[in-house]
């Protein structure tokens, strides 16, 4: 039976099981928005195209499972490419599809038109224009194999109208022909026994985990590995949630904001496994200092990945799960050799743990943070914006579950925690969601309350209100001589529990430390969206802090007085 | 340290971009870029030139490796290989020297395809080394035009 190209698109989807799209629709996309009208897949309507693809970007990050979304052409494809770019350098497996003119009218700078292939090719995983319904299906097949295989990542799939409407039999292909696409299956033994060695012969072992170990969902084998041989755990903000941070090898996260004891370990250690994680400058801080001592054994999917910043002494290309299996079976169990270095990890545990000061009346973000945890006792999906907000959640929300932080590591995008907040809600609807954001990240996506009231999502947003685009704000006092360029935002900023009213949610404001716990209790209580507005300390800095360039046992501030 | 690299890839609109876009992106020193057609339809060949460091030219292919449609990539540097390159030179040849270009074009057994009243074109073939001293030898006549194709390389043998 031939069914039009819209008809296809659906039924495509709905043979890769996908039960919602998050999108937005338009000209150029109508055909395929009343194919959804008549079918039964959830449709969540954003207000912004960005939010749209954040939404299904956190949906994929909470689920494991390709995230849809829908745009039309022009400007609604290009108000996606924020949440692209910020979906491929988390490498999250995320389908796009955006809407284009006729084939008849490509190039011709048509009504509308935007060529959003060209403009995502160095941010999606891999790109297609579809120029004929006959291949509509096939490419929609292998896009979905592509985006959630290997390092997964988002795949642009941009129709043209008329190929929504043109006719074709509908034939979904059980598999993929793609001759220069190869997942990795096996993994090298040798580089494996290599490893093992390295691992065995060591004394003062760091296990430096990322986000790729989430993706492979080995947490289990992780804390085997580091239980057997008493490896000390720091994770990448990607990486949070992969090891439970409550567990006494837990050293927390590392890097420019990371623990003094985790970045100790690092300058320290002499054998490092790294687990899917990449060597960010914001985490290696000075390259030439990272991990010094240490023999380094990196173990990525991506080959692309090692040697690309450091040097490697054992790289093993493969899927975690794999190597990890394979590894545990050839490490000896520690027999005390490590217990002087496990001593010294708890020493510094001691003396530099994360630590602020609570003084006078003020709220302190960390405090808030730390609330969160203790009223959703660990449990929520905490999503983020970006900045001081951002690295606060990640220091003083104690992770022990992967999947529940959702947060732009890589990109970096402001305005990713509401439209995150609103996909990992619908993702995962018997969860806790927990919004941390910034005054002024909030605001760069903060229409999409109306997505949360839409829906009547649970989700609670926690504003750590401090007046200032902080993180910049403490750039500027650390490194800029205090002059706080455009950065301030006190009183230009709007009154966020009327913004929240005006929406038909709730809003809360929080003005003194006592207040915190009640009301995040209240905010618990109330089935629908709720917005926290917390007044906090305005100049309240991130520590510690590896200043830029800094090697990471020269950190700034965060010490006990 | 200049690199050849053989690199087959699917015959799709959009793949030169995806590969001219990835060495412009991470900053690769690109010398030439051929692409054209192979024997198969259905895929073209490359033939990168690249200068770098080792770890960078690792890091070139890797990254090309991702590429979905690029299926191949050799590095064929150190291989046995025919390299040539194509070039046609267009050379102001009044009457009074158009027997020295012609004795030059003997030497180097290049080709003149164009033959006009106050200028020639010539085409020569080979690797880059000679090339270039036949650009060196026409320079004093007068190049008004060049044009190159870029390198093309073949191992040697069956490989």
């Amino acid at each position: 039976m031939e069914l039009t190209g819209a008809q296809i698109l659906i039924r495509c989807l709905q043979e890769e099981g996908v039960d919602t799209i998050f999108g937005y629709p338009g000209g150029r996309v109508l055909n395929i928005y009343d194919e959804i009208f008549k079918s039964n897949i959830g449709h969540i309507l954003t207000r912004h195209e960005q939010g749209a693809v954040h939404a299904a970007d956190a949906y994929a990050r909470v689920t494991g499972r390709p995230g849809v979304c829908i745009t039309t052409s022009g400007p609604g494809a290009t108000n996606a490419v924020t949440g692209i770019a910020t979906a491929h350098m988390d490498s999250v497996p995320l389908i796009v599809f955006t809407g284009q003119v006729g084939l008849t009218s490509l190039g011709r700078d048509s009504f509308q038109e935007a060529d959003i292939t060209g403009i995502t090719l160095p941010i999606t995983k891999h790109s297609y224009l579809v120029k004929d319904t006959k291949d509509l299906a096939r490419i929609i097949k292998e896009a979905f194999y592509i985006a959630t295989t290997g390092r997964p990542g988002p795949v642009v799939i941009d129709v043209p109208s008329d190929i929504t409407v043109n006719k074709a039999r509908f034939d979904y292909p059980k598999t993929v022909n793609l001759r220069g696409y190869r997942v990795l299956k096996k993994v090298n033994l040798l580089q494996i026994n290599q490893a093992a060695n390295v691992i065995n012969e060591s004394y003062r072992p760091v296990l430096y985990v990322g986000g790729g170990a989430i993706i492979s969902g080995i947490t289990d084998e992780i804390l085997a590995l580091a239980e057997k041989v008493k490896i000390p755990v720091t994770t990448t903000l990607m990486g949070l949630g992969a090891f439970p941070e409550t567990h006494r090898l837990s050293l927390g996260m590392l890097g420019m904001h990371g623990t003094h004891y985790a970045n100790y370990a690092i300058c320290e250690c002499d054998c490092l496994i790294a687990v899917g994680a990449r060597f960010d400058d914001r985490v290696t801080g000075k390259i030439e200092t990272f991990a010094p001592k240490a023999r380094v054994v990196h173990i990525d999917i991506d080959a692309a990945e090692i040697g690309k910043n450091v040097r490697v002494d054992v790289p093993i290309v493969g899927d975690a799960r794999t190597v990890l299996i394979e590894l545990l079976a050839r490490v000896n169990a520690d027999t005390g050799e490590r217990a002087e270095w496990l001593d010294r990890v708890e020493q510094w545990k001691q003396e530099y743990p994360l630590h602020y000061t609570q003084d006078g009346e003020n709220v302190k973000p960390q405090h808030v943070i730390e609330q969160i945890y203790e009223v959703t006792r660990g449990e929520a999906i905490i999503t983020t914006e970006v900045g001081q907000n951002q690295m606060w959640a990640a220091q003083y929300y104690k992770f022990s579950q992967p999947r529940t932080m959702v947060t732009s590591g890589g990109l970096g995008t402001m305005g990713f925690g509401l439209p995150a907040a609103i996909g990992a809600q619908i993702g995962q609807p018997d969860k806790i969601v927990f919004g941390i954001s910034g005054d002024g990240s909030f605001q760069m996506n903060s229409q999409e309350m109306a997505t949360a009231v839409a829906y009547n999502l649970p989700v609670k947003v926690a504003i750590l209100n401090n007046g200032y685009l902080g993180m910049v704000r403490q750039w500027q006092q650390l490194f800029y001589g205090g002059r706080y360029s455009q950065t301030d935002l006190l009183g230009v900023s709007p009154d966020f529990v009327k913004l929240a009213e005006a929406y038909g949610a709730v809003g809360i404001r929080v003005e003194r430390p006592e207040e915190v716990r009640p009301a995040l209790e209240k905010a618990l209580s109330i089935p629908g969206p709720v917005l926290l507005d917390f007044v906090v300390d305005r100049e309240e800095n991130v520590f510690p802090m590896v200043p830029p360039g800094g090697s990471l046992d020269d950190m700034l501030g965060g010490c006990m007085d | 340290m200049r690199h050849v690299l053989a690199v087959t890839v699917h015959n799709y609109p959009g793949v030169l971009n995806r590969v001219a876009g990835l060495f412009s992106r991470r900053g690769y020193n690109i010398e030439s870029l051929n692409v054209g057609t192979t024997d198969n339809p259905q895929f073209s060949r490359m033939t990168i030139v690249v200068d770098g460091e080792p770890e960078v030219i690792e890091q070139v292919c890797k990254q090309l490796h991702k590429l979905v449609d690029v299926i191949k990539v050799s590095d064929i540097t150190h291989e046995p290989a025919v390299n040539r390159d194509l070039v046609l030179f267009k050379v102001t040849a009044e009457p009074a020297v158009r027997g020295e270009i012609m004795q030059i074009c003997e030497v180097f057994r290049l080709r003149i395809v164009d033959f006009g009243r106050r200028s020639l074109i010539i085409e020569a073939t080979g690797e880059k080394n000679k090339l270039d001293a036949i650009e060196d030898a026409l320079r004093p006549f007068g190049i008004l035009e060049m044009v190159r194709t870029g390198q093309v390389s073949m191992v040697r043998g069956r490989k």
